[in-house]
């Protein structure tokens, strides 16, 4: 049933073709980035959340261990 | 280069702070409720308002969006600023989302026990909230494309990536869900009937698993996990891997929830596939978190913080490895609609979301009290004693939904199904749901725990409501070049609009189709829409929440076919639900599937076994419902009703709604005058006389079909 609700839809054929383009294209694309990627950048960037610029009490120990 | 001197907003980390632990409270002591009812129905109080039904969805609603929703709102609010070294964009638009968000979960807390639900899980609450929800989302959403303009951050860290997509691909998600035609103030249709509206919900309640309760937090993950163990993340390229593809794939697959149902095949097949791809990323992501912590393990001994977080991680890569395996056709027909499922979602609750926020709480309350935390040791014993609930939540729940799918599909010798009767199967795994209760209540302890020990804390020290930072102000950016995806971090605005393709690609591919078949699938012309009196039947049933525990979905299974249709032989076709606004396919049996129900018993079975379930069905947990008797249907609306659907798309004819009132009055008077004969009395506009005549026509068009070709 459910081949015959598709091939009612005008050019269906080329629809998974080009999901599957765009996902192979993409992901390509974002591996040879990441891969590729200058080194010091990523390990600026790991560092972010380290960086906050407040010297407010960031290594708290807890009152009654 | 000149220090400029910033101020943190803290204060609205504190507000959304205090309101996670009071909706997580009051959430988590709804849930038990519930827990109870399952196992001791009398805990439904006989009363309305407290009836099963509709405490669920309110127990839903509370832990989703107001516990975790809260803390999550807390945890952007907290890191965005010191990843983007920026205040909040506005003060007053942070304000407005905090008390906006706080009044729609009283608007949900008011509504959701006065039944008034769409009765699409995880998206229950009426259209005028709808409205509300899709307001603030924008308050929040431009409060934080704001502060990311305003940042002195060349870069965007990862987090912020996890918080963008999460408010684009909710506004999208929420926004083409809630597509409904108002009846009245508290009431509505949905616009998409049956099979339709099962994908958009289901596409809509998967990816609020994934955009609501995983998105953010894993946001969170890569901002608070770094800081508490004091080391950077284990791979940044591995954290934008996980981010592309996560949101990429996600998207596609929620058919996973429609699995042997009337849903089209390629349609399940692309939701199992992306389902199983869905694997790489999510262990990419719980890998990248743990390996945060190498040479870190020691402090992990100690560290509750660590604790709560190395558990929820691995919760994560749990339930994010059993989803994909619960998406296999052949592990779904066994799982699909038992216990096992609510297993699932709690391993995803309990330890992913409740262990995450836990560990997040422990650790930043003490630096924005400027204190230290006051007791580790009621904090590991609330590690702990939360570790043992989550446990004993969760294995009961498999082994009861394991137990009661396998007798549900077995077969004696004689080629009969071995228990016919559903309710064996139920009071079969009644020791389970207390077990699962016991572990509901050992989780609640430790919050309660926690609430003491964060108070003390607090109170142990003074709140920075303003937390002061040096910072350098933003480089003018001189150099243009750099590769494509360092100028997408520069672009929030852009990198916003590709984030939303991303997620709108996936949507699109597997929505449009489904919505060409409108014009195509072939419908069963025996089937016709409800009666006036049937409709409000089916009003009733929505408001009650039956389809908490009763699915209208009988899947082509022998042993299924066998046990709700003996004699007809037929299982659920899509054909069925053309003029399902909303569709009722449930997620859930607690009870059977009412799909083919409609005929099989006299209407004086329904009528004493909605007052008296435990004696008409011994042992039976079903709540009473005693009010049905003693209230009338409105049939001031009844207009409304038919013309909202006639909207929608439902073939009653121009100037039905001005008679449809004379043929509910005489299709009620017949139920009532046989029900006299029975020696049952009742006046034909109660309510339960509408929820008969519903029963009574469920699934039984398909019958007429066959009637029709037999002469």
């Amino acid at each position: 049933m459910y081949k015959n609700i598709l091939q009612t839809i005008d050019h269906v054929a080329i629809w998974p073709l080009i999901s599957l383009s765009i996902f192979f294209v993409f992901f390509i694309v974002l591996l040879w980035w990441v891969f590729t990627a200058d080194k010091a950048f990523i390990d600026e960037m790991s560092r972010k959340p380290l960086q906050d610029g407040s010297e407010l009490n960031h290594d708290a120990e807890p009152l009654n261990l | 280069m000149e220090l400029e001197k910033i101020h943190y907003d803290n204060k609205i980390v504190k507000a959304f702070i205090i309101a996670t632990v009071i909706f997580g409270i009051v959430g988590m002591s709804v849930g038990l409720l519930a827990a109870i009812q399952l196992f001791y129905p009398i805990a439904n109080f006989d009363l309305q308002y407290t009836s099963f039904g509709r405490i669920r969805p309110l127990h839903t609603n509370a832990v989703i969006f107001a516990f975790v929703g809260n803390a999550m709102f807390a945890g952007v609010y907290y890191s965005m600023q010191r990843l983007l070294k920026a205040r909040m964009f506005n003060d007053s638009l942070s304000w407005i989302h905090f008390w906006g968000w706080q009044l729609i979960i009283l608007a949900a807390a008011i509504t959701l026990p006065l039944g008034m639900t769409t009765s699409k899980e995880y998206s229950e609450l009426e259209w005028p909230i709808d409205i509300a929800i899709a307001l603030i989302w924008v308050v929040f959403g431009i409060n934080m494309i704001g502060t990311i303009i305003k940042r002195r951050e060349q870069h965007m860290y990862v987090a912020i990536w996890f918080y963008i997509a999460t408010f684009v691909t909710v506004a999208v998600l929420h926004i083409v869900n809630s597509f409904e035609m108002p009846v009245t103030l508290f009431k509505s249709y949905s616009a998409y009937a049956g099979v339709q509206d099962a994908l958009v919900q289901w596409w809509y309640g998967h990816n609020a698993v994934a955009f609501f309760l995983t998105t953010p937090y894993l946001g969170m993950m890569y901002y608070f996990l770094p800081k508490a163990a004091n080391r950077p993340v284990y791979s940044y390229r591995l954290s934008i891997i996980h981010f592309w593809s996560l949101i990429f794939i996600y998207i596609w697959a929620g058919p996973h929830h429609l699995l042997y149902t009337a849903l089209p095949d390629w349609a399940q097949s692309l939701g199992v596939v992306f389902s199983i791809m869905l694997i790489a990323p999510s262990w990419g992501g719980m890998l990248n978190g743990l390996f945060t912590l190498r040479g870190a393990w020691d402090r992990v001994r100690e560290d509750a913080v660590l604790k709560f977080m190395v558990v929820a991680v691995t919760a994560y890569g749990m339930a994010t490895l059993e989803g994909p395996l619960l998406s296999l056709k052949n592990v779904n027909a066994i799982t699909h609609y038992t216990d096992w499922i609510v297993a699932h979602v709690h391993v995803g609750g309990l330890g992913w979301n409740g262990f995450l926020i836990f560990g997040m709480l422990y650790w930043v309350i003490p630096r924005m009290w400027n204190t230290k935390l006051y007791s580790s040791k009621l904090a590991n014993l609330h590690f702990w004693i939360g570790t043992l609930g989550i446990v004993f939540y969760a294995l009961p729940m498999y082994i009861g939904g394991v137990v009661q799918s396998l007798m549900w599909k077995e077969f004696a010798a004689d080629g009969f199904l071995k228990y016919q009767n559903f309710l064996e199967t139920t009071t079969q795994i009644l020791p389970m749901y207390i077990l699962r209760a016991v572990g509901g209540t050992l989780y609640l302890t430790g919050v309660f725990i926690m609430t003491y020990n964060l108070l003390k804390t607090a109170a142990s020290g003074k709140f920075v409501a303003n937390e002061e930072a040096e910072v350098a102000p933003m480089a003018k950016v001189t150099s243009t070049g750099g590769n494509w995806h360092h100028v997408l971090e520069r672009k929030p605005v852009l990198f916003t609009v590709l984030a939303l393709v991303a997620v709108l690609i996936g949507g699109i591919i597997e929505l449009v189709p489904t919505f060409l078949i409108k014009s195509n699938v072939p419908t069963i012309a025996s089937v016709k829409p409800y009666t006036p009196l049937e409709l409000h039947g089916r009003d009733i049933y929505i408001r009650e929440g039956c389809v908490g525990c009763h699915s209208q979905m009988i899947r082509p299974f022998r042993s299924e076919v066998q046990r709700y249709d003996p004699k007809g032989g037929e299982y659920s076709k899509a054909g069925e639900y053309v003029y399902d606004h909303p569709f009722l396919w449930g997620s859930k049996r607690t009870g059977p599937d009412l799909h083919r129900t409609g005929g099989k018993y006299a209407d004086s079975w329904h009528f004493r076994h909605m007052l008296t379930p435990g004696e008409v069905s011994t042992g039976s947990i079903m709540p009473a419902y005693p009010w049905l008797y003693e209230q009338q249907i409105n049939k001031d609306i009844t207009a409304s009703m038919i013309n909202a659907l006639r909207t929608v798309g439902v073939p009653y004819e121009e100037g039905y709604e001005d008679r449809a009132n004379e043929d509910l009055d005489k299709q009620a008077n017949r139920i009532v005058e046989g029900l006299q004969l029975e020696g049952l009395e009742t006046s034909s506009d109660a309510e339960i006389v509408a929820l008969i005549a519903y029963l009574q026509r469920l699934g039984t068009d398909i019958k007429l079909e066959k009637v029709a070709t037999n002469q």
